[in-house]
């Protein structure tokens, strides 16, 4: 890229540790000052969403979207964004499939509302307010906008058109640094690629690979609330749901080498289209019983399956959430 | 009235096989299905479910053969029913009534199984009415 | 009646949104604070499996996700009913005291620094962080980021992850400490001592010999009466991993301290419909507004209360200069919101005196760092002072341990009533006639520095300014005037 290169972050529903891992670039964040000018990085800068909207169309050259689509303002400032730059990158997995508080999904929006503002016990709410179940207040003989908490959460490129990805909950700097590098060099791989991380599954990088066998065939599926995995061998072989075989690798295995099973966090790789139903693939393949009641035994140890293959990846499934009552 | 549309992944040896021989047998069956032939049922991966379900399948069948000796390959269909097992419940909770999704085991020579299978399916599933595949609530 | 809305920018467009009300005259009647984010975890949380807990609620906030991550993990240790072994108990602690200093160090040199190191009245060109390192000098600012970096790397040792840690497991954590990784603690221990003495230095020098910023700190304008909130230990000290929950009232009077699986008796949450985030106040006492006095409910946590309600630090450093500033602030408690930073420094005398008495202590590589659940769970409760203040996890499984339901109490949360309090005052000191002071801009933006708001945990301020624009409305809503703050 010729001229100085012009980047945009931006966060939407999400927590802030997408921009702390770019502070956690640490000393190269120095180097990435050196190499780009930052137009808009709300949490850090005093750019303003007017000085975005007068730049020409197309004049930022990438911009980095984290969080997922939650508020109708989001939705209003990520097509902003997209109107205005070159390329889009969706920055983390809440971006990318909608990350954890994508699983918000399996509830309504009124259910979410009555539990946080009716039903939980601490909350003492005698005239049964919800904010959020009208996007205009008058209070004072004033009207004040609440912006409008959509019926779903959805990923950035339900919104928008996503030129890549970064994955990770959140992306490692290392990951978020090869990143950089591949969109500086001018050498751009082809719409809708992984940045950064790596094109093999997490077990390809796992210091247990080498204790896992071709076929993995376990008996029983263990929980780690009642189970102490021995150290140095591979949680899967222990009988651990760890989804490192159906997610893509870049973070270096750092929760299995904290003795816990990958949670799935980078994602899926890119043959494949449904993340949890390959999970479940997965998993059930591995039980080695052939009796019904045995394979039913075992299988119901896995509490809550919704949850560990779809943590991350909800909103993006095939079916992006619970789809509800056909009939209501 | 409401007419389903039920997708069959159906085992090349012995449900396809089935459905060949009501076919050739004159047995009438409701009309609602697409049957798509795989190798076997242990080839089903639960993306493919997902997948009919999101582009318009209102019910869909994964049938195979007997367990546990009939498999062409030796466990292709333990291997079924250990992923549908699981499937089911990510199903279960993602809001899909549990009649829009069966795992039937179907030999060569059970027609009139197949017959039986496909009419119920239909029958129930139109009870339920269409499948919706998006967020069962509006927005403002 | 007229309308004004100032809309900083620690979330552009409306992440944080100030509304004042007008009278007649054109005076501030009511000042707005509005958050408007929500995401649902009590409910989504609703199905999963307890285990899951300490992965999925860090995500509520990544700037503090390890006190997520431990008052999830300590609320699945009362769940199954287990006491971890020492071991585990001293690892998270000294992973928890190296989070707390890291993050507070974050806060005071890159978010608070430029209002006091550079100065609240110095151009708004040089109130930066590049501001603070011309002040502080380019070494010191290299031994900002590199102290940070060390710090975060000992907890991607201990916690598997610094962001979004997951090594806490129900009865202890996933893994030992090693030999190795010890010595190395144990070196930086000592350069995170030195550092954390070295910025209490710097308060004292750049702040507090000054008089015009001592004079701010204990202003009326940046005063409020209200109760304190915060954990101590058996010797009412205060701590950050563990003890019990104590309140005094706004004349320093003990009011109360209990246990926290007692919480419901004393914390309640009151609904506003124009912003997403709850009020708590003191349940005793009660929702009576946004007013501050003994008989209003609101309440404050973080640096500032969990000092007030205790009697000391447990460490020499931390003694002396918590003994100093109350001293020099004449007594307790302290009702100057500007005096959050410097309890924020002598907390992080304390986190690194603490560390360095854990990274010592030779039971930290005992093998034993687990105990296995016997009991069937059903309720589980826990609490962790989060820096931001006392972060309450509370979950009802089924006999599985699936959660049934979740009630979350989030620090910066139980700030907000007193965040409010603060805006109101700004405004109704600073708007008269419909004309807009610029002192407003200036006091409304360092009160919220003080307070290091995340909102709804998860709105958090990192570098750079706080900018705002003002939108003045007349009665038909017809807009104005926009004011825009200039750097």
């Amino acid at each position: 890229m010729s001229e100085r290169v012009k980047v945009a972050f931006y966060w939407c529903a999400s927590c802030g540790g997408c921009e702390e891992a770019v502070v956690d670039l640490a000393e190269k964040i120095l180097d990435v000052i050196n190499l780009v000018d930052i137009v808009f990085w709300p949490v850090a800068m005093d750019f303003k969403l007017e000085d975005v909207e007068r730049m020409p169309d197309n004049s930022i050259t990438v911009s980095f979207i984290n969080g997922g689509i939650r508020l109708s303002e989001h939705e209003k400032v990520v097509k902003l964004l997209r109107q205005k730059s070159k390329l889009v990158v969706a920055f983390g997995a809440c971006s990318s499939w909608g990350g954890i508080p994508g699983l918000a999904n399996l509830y309504t929006r009124e259910e979410i509302l009555e539990r946080a503002y009716l039903t939980t016990p601490t909350t003492h709410n005698p005239d049964k307010i919800i904010p959020g179940s009208k996007t205009e207040v008058e209070i004072d003989n004033t009207k004040i906008e609440v912006p409008v908490f959509l019926a779903s959460l959805k990923p950035l490129d339900e919104v928008i058109d996503v030129d890549y990805y970064i994955p990770g909950c959140p992306p490692t700097p290392n990951v978020t640094w090869k990143a950089l590098e591949t969109l500086l060099s001018g050498n751009l791989p082809s719409k809708g690629s992984v940045l950064g991380a790596s094109d093999r599954s997490l077990c390809d990088e796992c210091p247990l690979n080498k204790t896992k066998p071709e076929n993995v065939l376990i008996k029983e599926f263990k929980r780690i609330v009642n189970f102490n995995p021995e150290p140095n061998k591979c949680l899967l072989v222990q009988g651990l749901p760890c989804l490192g075989p159906v997610t893509r690798g870049g973070c270096g295995a750092l929760c299995v080498n904290a003795n816990m099973p990958c949670t799935g966090c980078f994602g899926p790789l890119s043959d494949v289209r449904d993340y949890g139903g390959k999970a479940i693939s997965y998993l059930a393949s591995i039980l080695d019983l052939d009796n019904e009641e045995d394979i039913k035994r075992e299988l119901s140890k896995i509490i809550d399956a919704t949850g560990l293959v779809y943590k991350y990846y909800l909103p993006k499934s095939a079916l992006k959430g619970k789809v509800g009552g056909s009939k209501s | 009235m409401f007419e389903p549309k039920i997708v069959v992944f159906a085992c090349n040896w012995c449900t396809y096989a089935a459905v060949d021989l009501a076919g050739t047998s004159r047995i009438s069956y409701p009309p609602n299905v697409r049957v798509i032939r795989v190798m076997c049922s242990g080839r089903v991966d639960p993306q493919f479910v997902l997948e009919a379900f999101k582009n318009g399948a209102d019910g869909v069948i994964v049938a195979g053969c007997h367990p546990p000796v009939d498999c062409h390959y030796t466990n292709g269909n333990i291997k079924a029913l250990r992923r549908f097992t699981l499937f089911r419940r990510l199903l279960n909770d993602l809001g899909i009534e549990q009649e829009r999704f069966r795992l039937e085991w179907i030999s060569a020579s059970e027609a009139d199984k197949w017959v039986k299978v496909v009419s119920e399916m239909v029958e129930d599933v139109r009870k339920l009415g269409p499948f919706k595949p998006k967020l069962g609530v509006k927005e403002v | 009646m007229k309308e004004i809305i100032i809309d900083p920018i620690t979330r552009l467009e409306g992440h944080g949104k100030i509304i004042i009300v007008l009278d007649d005259d054109g005076n501030a009647k009511r000042a707005y604070f509005q958050v408007p984010e929500l995401r649902g975890f009590e409910k989504f949380a609703e199905g999963r499996a307890a285990e899951d807990m300490p992965i999925i609620t860090p995500r509520i906030c990544g700037v503090c996700p390890m006190a997520h991550h431990m008052a999830s993990t300590k609320a699945l240790d009362d769940l199954y009913k287990i006491d971890p072994p020492s071991a585990a108990k001293k690892i998270r602690e000294l992973a928890y005291n190296v989070f707390m200093l890291e993050d507070h160090a974050l806060h005071f040199y890159i978010l608070a620094g430029p209002d006091f190191i550079v100065g609240p009245t110095a151009p708004k060109s040089e109130r930066n962080v590049v501001g603070v390192i011309k002040k502080v000098g380019l070494e010191v600012g290299k031994r900002i980021i590199v102290t940070r970096k060390k710090l975060r790397d000992i907890n991607t040792r201990l916690a598997g992850k610094v962001i979004h840690p997951v090594f806490g497991v129900p009865g202890g954590v996933s893994k030992p400490v090693s030999e190795d990784d010890a010595k190395e603690i144990r070196a930086i221990a000592n350069e995170a001592l030195d550092f954390a003495m070295f910025t209490l230095k710097a308060f004292k020098d750049l702040v507090l010999s000054k008089k015009e910023i001592l004079d701010l700190i204990i202003s009326e304008a940046y005063t409020h009466r209200t109760y304190y909130m915060g954990l101590v230990d058996d010797k009412n000290r205060v701590n950050f991993y563990d003890g019990k929950i104590k309140i005094v009232t706004p004349s320093g009077k003990e009011f109360a301290k209990f246990d926290v699986h007692e919480y419901q008796n004393y914390i309640q949450e009151h609904v506003e419909p124009w912003t997403y985030i709850k009020f708590p106040f003191i349940r005793q006492v009660g929702w009576k507004g946004f007013v501050d006095g003994e008989d209003s409910g609101i309440y404050c946590v973080a640096p500032l209360a969990r000092l007030n309600v205790a009697d000391g630090m447990a460490t020499p450093l931390a003694q002396e200069a918590y003994e100093e500033m109350y001293e020099m602030l004449s007594g307790k408690p302290v009702h100057h919101t500007l005096a959050f930073h410097w309890a924020r420094v002598i907390e992080m005398v304390y986190a690194a005196e603490r560390i360095k008495e854990l990274a010592e202590d030779p039971e930290l590589t005992d093998k034993n760092v687990r105990v296995m659940p016997t009991s069937t769970p059903s309720i589980g409760i826990g609490v962790v002072e989060a820096p931001r203040g006392t972060l309450i996890h509370h979950y009802e499984t089924d006999e599985l341990g699936r959660i049934k339901r979740a009630n979350l109490i989030v620090a910066t949360q139980q700030n907000a009533a007193r965040i409010a309090l603060s805006v109101d005052k700004a405004a109704k000191s600073f708007v008269k006639r419909g004309i807009i002071d610029e002192g407003l801009l200036n006091m409304v933006e360092i009160a919220f520095r003080a307070y290091d708001p995340c909102h709804a945990c998860g709105t958090h301020s990192l570098p750079g300014s706080m900018p705002f624009k003002i939108y003045l409305y007349n009665e038909d809503g017809k807009l104005l005037n926009v004011i825009t703050r200039e750097q």
